[in-house]
């Protein structure tokens, strides 16, 4: 089951059991490792608790619908669109977002690596795009180019031309320069890059 | 150089990968209300009544606006200030705003829009040029230059007939480039709040925030210091982000009205009716040669779909046709343009802004012509290349020229001498070559300020700030900036502070349009720099006992280039300077040099400098499907010289892909609905599902070369990357697929109904070619005439009077910046 699916599951479960009143219901996320309780209007997203309620506005919008991909979160280690999924249906989850991958002023190799290699223009589909990629990467640590390119066929990114992202995510994995088949470093997985401060 | 030219992270990039970046929907301000707007359902419709009764007593609103409000017109051109923030009396496009609701929650808001009664008297519509060149009725606006027509141009550089018909063959073909929109990522937002002191800001995703600045003094009736526009960061431009937007003025009144903070968010089928972007474009082209291809002149027509509104139109008119001159030779031309109105969303400026689609033409009559005489389209190209340091036949003043080595660069990565021509059917190469400014020599409205300027702020603590309003896009204006200030003044560019794109703070930068940013915002900073290091260095001078001229700036010291031993650190010197001058500061400020232009119109197509690309594209062509797909990509970049290389390609493969994608599938079309149904004239693919554009997955492999020929006017001689690379795409990859197939397709999108249409007449031994086959009838104005330089002209029509243009009611005219 797709952790999509499993947040379904649960989050009706949850949102059954929870009081509504008002339209709104109680419910529980855990963002980036902290626990929020929380009472959301019935018709709110995902993407709207993280970016109205929690002030999470790391997370962006392209299109609401699901078309663009910008709004890519982490529920329970699966990439989502916080778009197409009500808050209710999440209770309960764990959800990493941008704000997420860095350990605290460190970035992550991920994020060092989009920085290095030019992946963000304007910024703006790049968080998006890091927490799929990371998704990637934490299920398939040396994913190939055509793993990388699949991965992030859900993501628009309309300034880069995608080349760079795809560079980083192979820097990222140890994987650069060999088009995904020889890695040309050790196997070290997500290796946390020292000394990164801009 | 330590800065310039090195492989960076860009200073904004730790703010980009943590989502720290505050984008203009990301600003939130306490007691915020939100503003939704209600858009006309029709294409045009008189405004009989519009009722906010209901909507005003809904729950949770605070304000509704309508056209009453908002009494006074404007647009980005003085010219063609014909804009409402909301309709008064009539709207012109499906998507136009006629109301405004303001509430306590965005959905408030939008619940509320329902219950705003409007009342519509439906209008019948005009949904191409050739309709609006046809009919005088239903009449769009009531200025231009005919019924339905916005703009006519018409430039004589020299007589091109007699030159015509001394050539040894004269090619004429019809071309069409669908229109195509912009599609950032992020959404136009805007908030606007009163300070403490009941002055107003206004946060937006602008691109231009000095003309939003203007607009809103004017459309509010405020003087312009009573304003403050913060240009957030914009999730990606474009081009889109450079008009003054209704949505800015309507949350500006919204929070003058309510002294509240007011946001608006545009969904993304609001994007697609704020539009602004590439103009359809039909046109004919005809070019005689001599016998080796040599171009001998040119005559170009040019017919545009502006949409409902003039927007930058009288400038994009004329940029369909200034620029073709840049390139190749071309001893004697003709331009015509035409800028229609329809009842469509308003065209504008997409990166390249009105130049791809007469590229477009000429690059593929090009590819046409050496193989009607048997040549190579490279050599073709190579033998006629405009030399450096020259004046074209429409006065534009062409400073490096890195052309035939761009051209060299791709022939060779490509292998094109081997491989054109000879790959498997099916498969082909295709190249292109192009031209784009580097920043437009003339403003948006008329005067003689600095385009650009920059204030550098030095303090005790080493600190160095550089304000400057240029916009941050992207693209990396914000870097140039550093890199620049940072280079001069011997640190690294994280060191530099920056305050950007704020009108209060900083001072004015035109904005990020026409690729003027680097250039212009570059060598302001360099001034600024050089001014600040001069007191530096007399104050070290003194300190050290060495003679000012003998010091040197780098790596964070001040040190005597002869002993490099002898110095100190940055900080000392700015220390010892502020003892010696006082508080520091320096500024620095650029203007483009006049131009040899000195025709009515001729403000179009200056520049300071003109960067050159030239592009291979490899296809594979399914004869079944009529799919093509690109797996290569190789083009080359006259950048003059790279200040971030990491940025620099950046800029190239996003330019690319740009390209590509509207060159293969995206389309801001439209069409009627059945008229048993509704007049309406509708968009056909209002969201990012249905409005494709490539994916990673189309995305092609692309080798990237730049060639650096420093241009004298460039900051260290470079020049612009955000726009030229995407220009060549879209004929290279028609190019090539002739050499794939066999087939011209001669409209864009090349898509495969188009290509499998093509491979159907040549199978059928029929021309096999897919384009346009007819130019309707256009009431040309007589020409202005302006003798190229080779034939005794001085910049200056021979005929000035009698073009002389009254027909814009004044209520519609102003000091036009663009001479026209």
């Amino acid at each position: 089951m797709t952790a999509g699916a499993e947040a379904r599951r649960r989050g009706r479960a949850g949102a059954a059991g929870a009081a509504a009143a008002g339209g709104r219901a109680r419910i529980a996320l855990t963002v980036n490792g902290e626990r929020h309780d929380l009472l959301v209007a019935g018709y709110k997203t995902l993407l709207e608790v993280l970016r109205e309620d929690l002030g999470l506005t790391g997370t962006k919008h392209g299109c609401e619908l699901g078309e663009c991909g910008a709004c890519a979160v982490q529920a329970d280690d699966a990439p989502v669109l916080s778009c197409l999924l009500l808050a209710l249906e999440c209770d309960g989850a764990r959800i990493t977002t941008v704000e997420g991958l860095a350990r605290g002023p460190e970035l992550s190799a991920l994020q060092a690596a989009f920085a290095d290699k030019g992946a963000a223009q304007c910024g703006y589909c790049t968080p998006g795009i890091l927490v799929t990629a990371q998704a990637l990467l934490d299920r398939n640590p040396h994913p190939t180019r055509q793993e990388i390119t699949e991965a992030l066929s859900g993501n628009l990114c309309r300034c880069t031309g995608y080349l760079q992202i795809f560079e980083a995510v192979e820097e990222a994995a140890g994987t650069g320069g060999a088009r995904g088949t020889s890695p040309r470093r050790a196997r070290g997985g997500r290796r946390p890059r020292k000394g990164v401060s801009t | 150089m330590n800065v310039v030219g090195k492989a960076r992270r860009r200073v904004d990039a730790r703010a980009k990968v943590t989502g720290q970046t505050r984008f203009a929907d990301d600003v939130v301000l306490p007691r915020m209300l939100y503003a939704k707007l209600l858009r006309s359902p029709h294409p045009h419709a008189r405004l009989r009544e519009v009722d906010a009764t209901a909507a005003s007593a809904a729950p949770g609103v605070v304000l509704v606006l309508t056209g009453a409000d908002f009494p006074v017109a404007y647009g980005i051109m003085p010219v063609s200030q014909d804009e409402y923030a909301l309709a008064r009396d009539r709207v012109r496009y499906v998507g136009e705003p006629v109301a405004a609701v303001v509430a306590a929650s965005e959905k408030e808001a939008a619940d509320a829009l329902a219950l705003v009664r409007v009342s519509y008297e439906s209008l019948a519509t005009i949904g191409s040029p050739e309709e609006a060149l046809e009919r005088a009725e239903p009449r769009i606006h009531d200025y231009g230059e005919g019924p339905n027509v916005h703009r006519l141009a018409h430039f004589a550089f020299g007589d091109v007939e007699p030159a015509l018909a001394s050539a040894d063959r004269v090619f004429e073909d019809l071309f069409f480039y669908e229109g195509n929109t912009h599609l950032p990522l992020e959404q136009h937002a805007a908030v606007a709040a009163l300070d403490a002191d009941g002055r107003l800001t206004l946060w937006s995703s602008t691109q231009t925030p000095h003309y939003v600045h203007r607009e809103l003094a004017r459309a509010l009736e405020l003087p312009a210091h009573r304003i403050r526009v913060i240009a957030t960061p914009n999730g990606g431009g474009f081009g889109g982000k450079s008009d003054p937007f209704n949505h800015e003025i309507v949350v500006a009144r919204a929070a003058l009205a309510t002294g509240r903070p007011v946001k608006i968010t545009l969904t993304r089928e609001e994007v697609f009716y704020a539009h602004r972007g590439r103009h359809p474009v039909l046109m004919r082209l005809r070019t005689g040669v001599k016998a080796d291809g040599s171009i001998v002149a040119m005559d170009l027509e040019t017919l545009l779909d502006g949409g409902a509104y003039g927007s930058y139109g009288a400038a994009s008119t004329l940029y369909t046709g200034q620029l073709q001159t840049v390139t190749y030779h071309v001893p004697r031309y003709r331009f015509r343009g035409c800028r229609t109105f329809t009842n469509k969303p308003p065209c504008g400026p997409k990166r390249g802004h009105g130049t791809p689609q007469p590229r477009f033409a000429q690059e593929v009559q090009l590819d046409k012509i050496a193989v009607a005489l048997g040549r190579d389209p490279a050599d073709l190209r190579l033998q006629q290349i405009v030399p450096a340091n020259s004046l074209t036949a429409n006065w534009l003043k062409v400073g490096s020229i890195g052309l035939a080595a761009c051209i060299e660069r791709v022939v060779e990565g490509s292998s094109w001498r081997a491989r054109r021509g000879r790959l498997p059917e099916g498969r082909g190469l295709g190249l292109a070559c192009s031209s784009y400014l580097c920043g437009a020599g003339l403003p948006i409205y008329w005067n003689e300020m600095p385009h650009s300027g920059v204030q550098l702020q030095l303090d005790r603590s080493g600190r160095v700030t550089a304000f400057c309003g240029a916009t941050e896009i992207g693209q990396g204006s914000d870097d140039v900036l550093a890199a620049i200030v940072a280079e001069v003044l011997g640190l690294e560019a994280s060191d530099v502070r920056l305050v950007t794109g704020d009108t209060d703070l900083t001072p004015v930068d035109l904005g990020s349009y026409s690729s003027r940013v680097t250039l212009m915002m570059g060598n302001a900073a360099i001034q600024a720099a050089e001014r600040a290091k001069a007191l530096l260095a007399a104050a070290a001078a003194r300190k050290l006992g060495v003679p000012a001229e003998r010091l040197g700036f780098a790596e964070r010291r001040v040190f005597d280039v002869e002993q490099p031993a002898t110095g100190m650190s940055f900080q000392e010197a700015v220390v010892a300077a502020e003892v010696e001058h006082g508080t520091l500061g320096t500024t620095g400020s650029y203007r483009p040099p006049r131009s040899a232009a000195r025709y009515r119109g001729g403000g179009v197509g200056p520049s300071a400098a003109y960067s050159y690309t030239a592009a291979v594209v490899e296809v594979e062509v399914d004869p079944g499907t009529g799919w093509v797909r690109v797996p290569k990509v190789w083009v080359a970049h006259d950048i003059g010289r790279v200040i971030n290389p990491v940025l620099a390609r950046g800029q190239v493969e996003g330019g690319v892909y740009m390209g590509l994608g509207e060159t293969l599938m995206e389309e801001q079309a439209f069409r009627r609905l059945p008229p048993r149904l509704s007049p309406a004239l509708v968009h056909r693919t209002p969201s990012i599902l249905e409005y494709k554009s490539p994916t990673s997955l189309e995305m092609p492999e692309v080798i990237t070369y730049f060639v650096e020929e420093p241009d004298p006017s460039g900051p260290f001689g470079a020049k612009e990357v955000g726009q030229g690379p995407l220009l060549p795409i879209a004929p290279a990859v028609a190019n090539a697929i002739f050499d794939a197939v066999g087939v011209r397709v001669d409209e864009v999108p090349l898509a495969p109904d188009r290509v499998l249409r093509a491979l159907a007449e040549k199978a059928k031994g029929r021309e096999p070619r897919v384009g346009p086959t007819a130019f309707p009838d256009v009431p040309w104005p007589e020409a202005l005439v302006v003798p190229p330089p080779w034939e005794g002209g001085d910049g200056k029509a021979a005929n000035e009077k009698a073009t002389s243009r009254d027909v814009l009611p004044t209520a519609h005219s102003g000091t036009a910046g663009v001479k026209v």
